[in-house]
C-alpha cells in the first residue's frame, strides 16, 4: 500500500489551509507563493504538445507514468497566480494512479473560492489543463488495462 | 465648467455597490459603460407602456413604438450631424456595422486585385471583416504602420493609397492605446485619391464630439453600449450616395419593397439595410443615452476624461518598472500599461480583488500587441462618472500589486 494521502485528503488539507485566510489578498499572496515554489518546469517538456493556450495566459502540463503505476505531473504558467493554481492541481492529482485521477471529484477549487478561474472563458487555460490531466490519466489507464 | 461628477454618479445605480467588500472602481469603460437610470427606465417603460413591433402595425402601440424608434434615429443623426436621418442604419453594434459595410460595399464596388487599407492599431472588428472580403474577392489587405509612440504613420498610409485601393478603414480612437487618429486628414488624403473612408468610432463616439460632415467620412460605425446605452444596438452611418448604390446585407422582412418568388425589390434607405425586427427597445434607450450625454456635453466629458487619463499617467509612471504602452500625441481616456516581470493577467486578478475593474490581455487587437512584443496590457478606460479618487485607487492598487510580486 502506498503511504500517500488520498486525493480527497489532500483536497481537505488545502481547504483547511485556505480557511486561515479570510482576506482575498492574503489568499492570493499564498497562491503567488505556491506559484513561486512550484518545481521548475523541465525545459524539454516545453513542447507544442504540452502547451494549453488561454486567451490571456498559457499553461504547460506534462505527465509521466511512474514505475509504481502513479502519474507524475509537471506544470507551469506564464501568469504567477495561474501557476499557483497549477501547483495546487499537481499537489492534488500528482502521485496517484490513473484510476484514482479519473474517478476524482475536484471539489477543493470551489471550496476555496477559486471556481472563477475554472469557468469556461478560456482566458487562462486552467479548465483545459484539468481536462488534459484527466485525459492523460484516461490514456495511461487504457495502457494499464492492456 | 467642470461637470458635477457626484451628481452624475448618482444617476448610475450600479456604481454604488461594493465588490469583495470594497467600493467598486469601474475602469473598464472601453469594454462597456454602465447605464444611467434614465436609460434603464426608458427600456422598462417600453415594455410597461408601448411594446409593439414597429413599422408594420396599424394599431396604437405599434405607432407609438415606431415613432419612438424613428425619433431615436433622428437623435443619432443630430448627435453626429448626419445630413439626414436615413443615413443612420441601426445595427447590433460596431462589429455588425463594419461587417455590413464590408459585405455590401464589397459586393457593390470591389473586384479581384483591389485593395483595402487599414492600420496596425485596429480592433479585430476592423480587421477580420475586411480580411473576409479580401478572401471572398481575391483582394489584398494593406496595413498602414504605427510608430513607437503608437501614432499612425500618415506618410506610410499615403504611400499605400493607389488606383486599386477601394476603401480606407481606420479607428478614430485606438481601444488599446487611446491614440486619437487625425481622421479629417486621413479622409482628405483618401478623398484626394477618390477613395472613401470608414471610421471605427466605437471608442470615440462616447468620448469626443463627432461631426460626420466636418470629418467628411463616408462611413462611421459605433456601438450604443459603450456610450451609456443598452446592449444590442449600434449604428452604421453612411453617406446616402454610397448607401444608395450598395447591395443589401441580409435579406428578410422590413428590407423589401415587393417580394415574389421570381424577384424581390428592395426598400429605400435606411430600411434596405435593416432586415428583420430591429432592437427598437435598445434604440429608444440609445436616444435617452444621447440625451444624457447632451445634458453634460461631449466637450465637458472629453475634458474630464482627459484630466483623469493625465492624472493616471502621472501616478502610474511613478511606479517602478511600469511602462506605458502607447504614448500618442493625442490621447482619449484610455491608458494601457505593463509592469516588467509581471503578467498583465496577474495584475488584473489582484486589482479585481481590490474592487478595481480593469481589462487585461490583447483587447481584441492581437496584431498591435504583437507589434509591441508583449503578452498583453492592463488597460484602464475612463467614463464621465469616474473620479480622481478612483484614479488614486487604481495607482495605489497597482503599486500594491507591484510590491506583492517583488
Amino acid at each position: 500500500m502506498k503511504d500517500v494521502p488520498s486525493i480527497n485528503q489532500i483536497q481537505d488539507d488545502i481547504i483547511e489551509e485556505f480557511a486561515a485566510y479570510d482576506d482575498w489578498m492574503d489568499k492570493y499572496s499564498y497562491l503567488i507563493e505556491l506559484g513561486n515554489d512550484l518545481a521548475p518546469y523541465p525545459e524539454e517538456h516545453r513542447t507544442q504538445q504540452n502547451v494549453i493556450e488561454g486567451c490571456q495566459s498559457t499553461v504547460w502540463i506534462n505527465a509521466e507514468l511512474q514505475p509504481d503505476g502513479t502519474i507524475a505531473f509537471d506544470g507551469d504558467s506564464d501568469a504567477i497566480i495561474v501557476k499557483g493554481i497549477v501547483a495546487l492541481l499537481i499537489r492534488v492529482l500528482g502521485g496517484h494512479t490513473p484510476s484514482e485521477i479519473v474517478d476524482a471529484e475536484l471539489y477543493f477549487i470551489r471550496q476555496i473560492g477559486l471556481e472563477e478561474h475554472l469557468t469556461p472563458t478560456r482566458s487562462n487555460g486552467l479548465l483545459a489543463m484539468v481536462r488534459q490531466m484527466r485525459l492523460y490519466a484516461v490514456a495511461f489507464k487504457s495502457i494499464e488495462n492492456k | 465648467m467642470s461637470p458635477d461628477i457626484e451628481s452624475i454618479r448618482s444617476q448610475f445605480p450600479i456604481l454604488g455597490q461594493t465588490v469583495y467588500n470594497k467600493p467598486l472602481v469601474y475602469l473598464d469603460n472601453g469594454a462597456t459603460t454602465q447605464k444611467p437610470q434614465s436609460v434603464i427606465d426608458a427600456v422598462a417603460d417600453v415594455y410597461v407602456r408601448c411594446n409593439s413591433n414597429i413599422h408594420r402595425g396599424v394599431h396604437r402601440l405599434s405607432n407609438i413604438c415606431t415613432e419612438a424608434f424613428e425619433e431615436a434615429r433622428r437623435a443619432v443623426a443630430r448627435h453626429i450631424n448626419a445630413a439626414c436621418a436615413h443615413e443612420v442604419i441601426f445595427t447590433r453594434g460596431t462589429t455588425e456595422s463594419i461587417n455590413l459595410a464590408a459585405f455590401s460595399f464589397g459586393e457593390s464596388f470591389c473586384a479581384q486585385g483591389d485593395e483595402i487599407v487599414i492600420t496596425a492599431m485596429e480592433h479585430h472588428s476592423n480587421i477580420v471583416p475586411w480580411q473576409m472580403l479580401c478572401e471572398r474577392k481575391g483582394m489584398k489587405l494593406r496595413v498602414a504602420p504605427i510608430d513607437a509612440n503608437g501614432d499612425l504613420d500618415l506618410e506610410a498610409l499615403g504611400r499605400l493609397l493607389n488606383g486599386r485601393t477601394r476603401l480606407v478603414a481606420v479607428a478614430h480612437v485606438s481601444n488599446v492605446m487611446g491614440t486619437v487618429n487625425p481622421v479629417a486628414r486621413i479622409v482628405a488624403m483618401a478623398h484626394a485619391a477618390g477613395i472613401p473612408v470608414l471610421v471605427d468610432a466605437a471608442q470615440s463616439a462616447p468620448h469626443l464630439p463627432i461631426d460626420v460632415q466636418a470629418l467628411d467620412c463616408d462611413f462611421m460605425a459605433f456601438s450604443g453600449h459603450k456610450m451609456y446605452a443598452p446592449n444590442g444596438i449600434g449604428v452604421l452611418y453612411g453617406k446616402e450616395s454610397w448607401l444608395d448604390r450598395m447591395k443589401p446585407y441580409q435579406g428578410g422582412g422590413e428590407m423589401i419593397e415587393k417580394v415574389t418568388f421570381e424577384r424581390t425589390t428592395y426598400n429605400v434607405l435606411p430600411f434596405k439595410f435593416e432586415a428583420g425586427t430591429p432592437d427598437y427597445v435598445a434604440a429608444i434607450g440609445l436616444h435617452r443615452a444621447i440625451d444624457f450625454i447632451g445634458s453634460i456635453g461631449l466637450d465637458a466629458i472629453a475634458a474630464h476624461e482627459h484630466r483623469l487619463a493625465r492624472a493616471a499617467i502621472e501616478r502610474l509612471t511613478a511606479i517602478d518598472g511600469l511602462r506605458l504602452i502607447g504614448t500618442p500625441a493625442q490621447r482619449a481616456g484610455v491608458v494601457s500599461f505593463v509592469i516588467d516581470g509581471i503578467h498583465p493577467y496577474d495584475i488584473g486578478l489582484l486589482l479585481d480583488k481590490m474592487g478595481i475593474a480593469v481589462r487585461t490581455g490583447h483587447h481584441c487587437a492581437e496584431p498591435l500587441i504583437d507589434h509591441f512584443g508583449i503578452a498583453g496590457t492592463v488597460r484602464a478606460s475612463f467614463a464621465v462618472y469616474n473620479t480622481m479618487a478612483e484614479v488614486d485607487a487604481l495607482a495605489a492598487g497597482v503599486r500594491r500589486v507591484a510590491e506583492m510580486m517583488k
